[in-house]
């Protein structure tokens, strides 16, 4: 009995967390399936978070890049005014289509834009011989090309005189061309759009999908062509592509006041941009991540709820424990640690399993569904620790503080 | 051995509980000392009050009135934690179910005193291990107790109330579990640390157990009824 006493551990020091995590594995080991079940919820929780946030990412970033392949400058005018405020009573109906003259006076009075194309799209049964296909069938303005970034790849673009004169020409899709002509050169061959018969005059360069949409499989002929073909005077959209960013908002006031100006003051069609477009889909997104944030939260009270069940259980459990550890000189606050630290443990091995699950589900969806954008990053895993320690905080504190409250005497006296 | 200490020092203690209508005095004034170096056996029958003490001499409890001063210093005012810290460096508590952590070895075990003392897991293993090879068991460090003897677990749990190198022992029922045989060795060892200096309170019903302490406290409803002192001699 010959060294030195203990020194008074200084008050509001705690014990070693290593030393209070150690513990609090050993717990969680001693009662393996126990433990587990517990931490289904927080396992699914963070499971679905994974899985959704991925998704949710990857589709923002594939949304992203399709509207770069838009073009950033790209001007959409559309009939119908559809961003309306106020109350009042209901304006008569004024809505005047947009015409092919409107793209005309537009070309000649907004200079801060490449060109004007109206656009007049619908579908129709494209047939060679025996084959056909429907597809869409857009008839386009000469400018279109260049304002909507796509490229003739044999042959020749429509002329202005093409339009002017209401040619039945076509310039077909690579789906299209594959479709009808495996591989005969289409160039020069009669086809049928809807039973009216059209020169095949040109095959655009490989577009690919857009928004789930196949750009290769379309049959592109002369907007008046198509006025025509429909029976229709007024298209569906004019397209425009401002000279350089900078002048995006120039020549939406331009396009919007030579509008008004021919709609008699009235403001019956809407200017799109591709800003706006972006931003439509972000706050879609945005709305979606909510929604699955909601969800997420749902299933992670649940796990925490669980979590404090199994904590209250073991507390019990473990009383006598308690008892002994403070007898030989546990502080309430050593206890409260204790359990609170089992508590955010069993929820991080919960999170821990739930991420891997996670990340196992988006892997194997991405072999599976090589279309479906999911993108993992280190984000969603920092989500989902920082979740789960939350989770084990929240449930921890009733039962660590029932576990501190215990009386020394009674605890040891436990059965 | 130097000038003798008082280890224990009560003076008027008491101790009252609520039960329901009226209040009951499980124990009443009772004084008492115990010098460093004894060994006392405290008697009596269930309900005499001998918990009540020894919870209180324990530090696990609060009198109700009286003073109590332990190793020198007085500690019934003292508040949760600090009584915490008392019960952990100076007192050692053997019971009577071992109450071992029965997922630890009996190192871990041994050394469970010292993590809450704040010392480094490299000393804490060093004053274990010490600890049990003065109950010879050095060669069960690793062992949890489900692979160790009852003997052996008691003696364990003797290691873990020496690792501090309390003032005092407390032992509740220490044999109340075992066979009569370990219960001899186990009494045996606690005459060998009375023989090295140690101050041990040894809390029992059965008389016979009480003859290997030196000064037996009898105690009955609540209040000192003998004390009796026994010359030193071999049990």
């Amino acid at each position: 009995m010959s060294a030195p006493a203990l020194e008074r551990r200084p008050a509001g020091r705690s014990i070693p967390l290593l030393e209070l995590v150690r513990v609090a594995l050993e717990a969680t080991a001693a009662n393996g399936a126990r433990s587990l079940l517990t931490t289904l919820g927080v396992v699914i929780g963070v499971a679905s978070v994974v899985v959704l946030v991925s998704l949710g990412d990857g589709v923002r970033s594939f949304l992203g890049e399709q509207f770069a392949g838009l073009g950033a400058d790209l001007i959409v005018v559309q009939p119908g005014h559809t961003e309306t405020s106020g109350f009042g009573p209901p304006l008569e109906n004024v809505q005047r289509p947009l015409t092919i003259a409107d793209s005309k006076v537009l070309a000649q009075r907004v200079p801060s834009v490449v060109g004007f194309s109206a656009d007049l799209v619908g579908g129709g049964t494209v047939s060679y011989l025996n084959r056909s296909r429907d597809v869409m069938v857009a008839g386009v303005g000469e400018r279109f090309w260049e304002v909507r970034g796509m490229r003739v790849e044999i042959g020749h673009p429509f002329s202005a005189d093409d339009e002017a004169a209401r040619r039945r020409y076509a310039i077909l899709g690579h789906t299209v061309v594959h479709e009808l002509f495996a591989d005969e050169n289409p160039l020069g061959k009669t086809i049928q759009i809807s039973g009216a018969p059209f020169l095949v005059v040109g095959v655009t360069a490989p577009k690919g999908r857009m928004l789930g949409f196949d750009l290769d499989d379309l049959a592109f002929v002369p907007v008046t062509a198509t006025e025509d073909l429909f029976n229709r005077d007024f298209v569906t959209e004019i397209l425009a592509k401002a000279r350089s960013h900078e002048d995006v908002g120039t020549a939406v006031a331009q396009i919007t006041d030579v509008l008004e100006r021919r709609h008699a003051g009235h403001q019956d069609f809407t200017v799109h941009t591709q800003q706006d477009l972006m931003g439509t889909f972000n706050r879609i997104a945005d709305t979606m991540a909510s929604v699955v944030l909601a969800i997420a939260s749902i299933s992670l009270v649940v796990g925490g709820i669980g979590i404090m069940n199994i904590m209250l259980v073991s507390v019990n459990e473990r009383t006598r424990e308690i008892g002994v550890r403070r007898a030989v000189g546990a502080r309430r606050s050593d206890i409260l640690a204790q359990f609170l630290i089992e508590s955010v443990v069993v929820s991080l091995i919960g999170g821990i399993i739930g991420l891997l699950l996670g990340t196992a589900v988006v892997l194997v969806a991405g072999l599976v569904l090589p279309s479906l954008p999911a993108r993992l990053s280190l984000w969603i895993v920092l989500l989902a620790f920082g979740f789960s320690a939350a989770v084990g905080v929240l449930s921890g504190v009733l039962p660590a503080r029932r576990a501190a409250s215990l009386d020394p005497v009674d605890a040891l006296r436990y059965e | 051995m130097s000038a003798v200490a008082t280890v224990i020092e009560c003076r008027a203690l008491s101790r009252r509980f609520r039960m329901g209508e009226g209040d009951v005095w499980a124990l009443r004034n009772v004084d008492l000392s115990v010098e460093s170096g004894e060994y006392l056996a405290l008697i009596g029958p269930s309900g005499s009050g001998k918990s009540t003490l020894m919870n209180l001499l324990g530090c696990l409890d609060r009198p109700t009135e009286g003073r109590y001063l332990l190793d020198g210093a007085a500690v019934e005012r003292l508040d949760d934690a600090e009584l915490a810290d008392v019960r952990n460096r100076k007192i050692g508590f053997v019971f009577q179910t071992f109450n071992l952590m029965a997922r630890q070895t009996a190192l871990e075990n041994v050394a469970l005193p010292l993590v809450y003392a704040g010392l480094s897991r490299a000393e804490r293993r060093r004053r274990a291990g010490e600890a049990l090879r003065r109950v010879g068991l050095e060669h069960r460090v690793d062992h949890r107790p489900d692979q160790l003897s009852g003997g052996q677990r008691q003696r364990v749990a003797v290691a873990r109330a020496l690792v501090t190198r309390p003032a005092l022992i407390l032992a509740d029922e220490p044999t109340g579990n075992l066979d009569q045989a370990t219960g001899r060795e186990v009494l045996g060892l606690f005459d060998e640390l009375h023989r090295e200096g140690a101050t041990i309170v040894l809390v029992t019903h059965d008389p016979k157990i009480a003859q290997h302490a030196r000064r037996r406290i009898e105690l009955v409803d609540g209040s000192v009824r003998a004390d009796v002192r026994q010359p030193e001699a071999s049990p």
